[in-house]
């Protein structure tokens, strides 16, 4: 029941995030989605995933859009259509791929499981799992998010110097 | 229905969404929203399957999501900061008018 209310309102948040005319507005929208998917999270047992998808959306990557729309002038209330030119397309090509995502579920006997009791996640196992099994993996995120945001630096700066 | 149906149709219509809303907005952080919106979409199949699945004990689905959590925050990084620099090229972060990968 709380998995449904929540499930509706992650939905309604995303649907009117690209509906919305207006980007802040958009932007607030998906705020909400991502909130909403965050509870999602935690009804299903993963509170490190939940928390971790609050700092990370809804703290780190909204506020980095809105900056973006920030510096971006005139973008957040567009003067002509918000649709691109081949929107008819693009609309049928995600219906067809939701058709058959659907399908897909629909057939699976994986989607008949059922599994009662709930499993754990608790902060330990996964502070442990990071430092033994899975520490290269760590170790290599850690070394990409450096260098993406060593590299997203240098992009956004560049054009500044060449200018002067 | 089951609630692993349930949230892998969920994740299917969070998909669809994003994937809508890359595919028909003129802006380009529109597209960006859509891309983050798809990756949430498969970072809530690995719990559900998680969750579901047989073997929940060795926790490899919330790792795997922790991972991509992780990639998508560099991903959103790194194309917020090309947007920013095709506005300066072009005065506009339309992607209707990005017709060319000259600089």
């Amino acid at each position: 029941m709380l998995f449904t209310i929540f499930a509706i309102l992650t939905v309604a948040g995303a649907v009117a995030a690209f509906s919305l005319r207006n980007l802040i507005h958009s932007v607030l929208a998906i705020t909400v989605a991502f909130a909403g998917l965050a509870v999602v999270y935690l009804l299903l047992g993963a509170q490190f995933i939940g928390l971790a998808q609050i700092l990370v959306y809804v703290g780190a990557v909204v506020i980095l859009i809105v900056f973006a729309v920030l510096l971006t002038k005139n973008s957040s209330t567009p003067a002509g259509p918000i649709l691109s030119s081949s929107w008819l397309a693009s609309g049928a090509i995600a219906l067809a791929v939701f058709a058959v995502m659907a399908w897909a579920i629909h057939q699976s006997p994986a989607s008949r499981i059922h599994t009662p009791t709930q499993p754990e996640a608790t902060m330990q196992q996964i502070g442990s799992a990071l430092m033994l099994r899975y520490a290269l993996p760590l170790e290599i995120v850690g070394l990409l998010l450096t260098t993406a945001l060593i590299g997203a630096v240098t992009i956004a700066v560049r054009e500044q110097k060449e200018q002067r | 229905m089951t609630p692993l149906a349930g949230c892998l149709l969920l994740a299917a219509l969070l998909f669809t969404i994003g994937l809508a809303g890359a595919l028909m907005r003129r802006n380009a952080i529109m597209v960006l929203i859509g891309i983050e919106l798809m990756l949430n979409a498969a970072n809530l199949n690995f719990i559900a399957f998680w969750r579901y699945g047989p073997h929940p004990e060795a926790l490899t689905g919330v790792l795997f999501a922790i991972f991509s959590i992780g990639v998508a925050a560099a991903e959103a990084a790194v194309g917020l900061a090309l947007i920013i620099s095709l506005y300066r090229h072009l005065k506009s972060a339309n992607i209707d008018e990005v017709t060319s990968m000259h600089g």
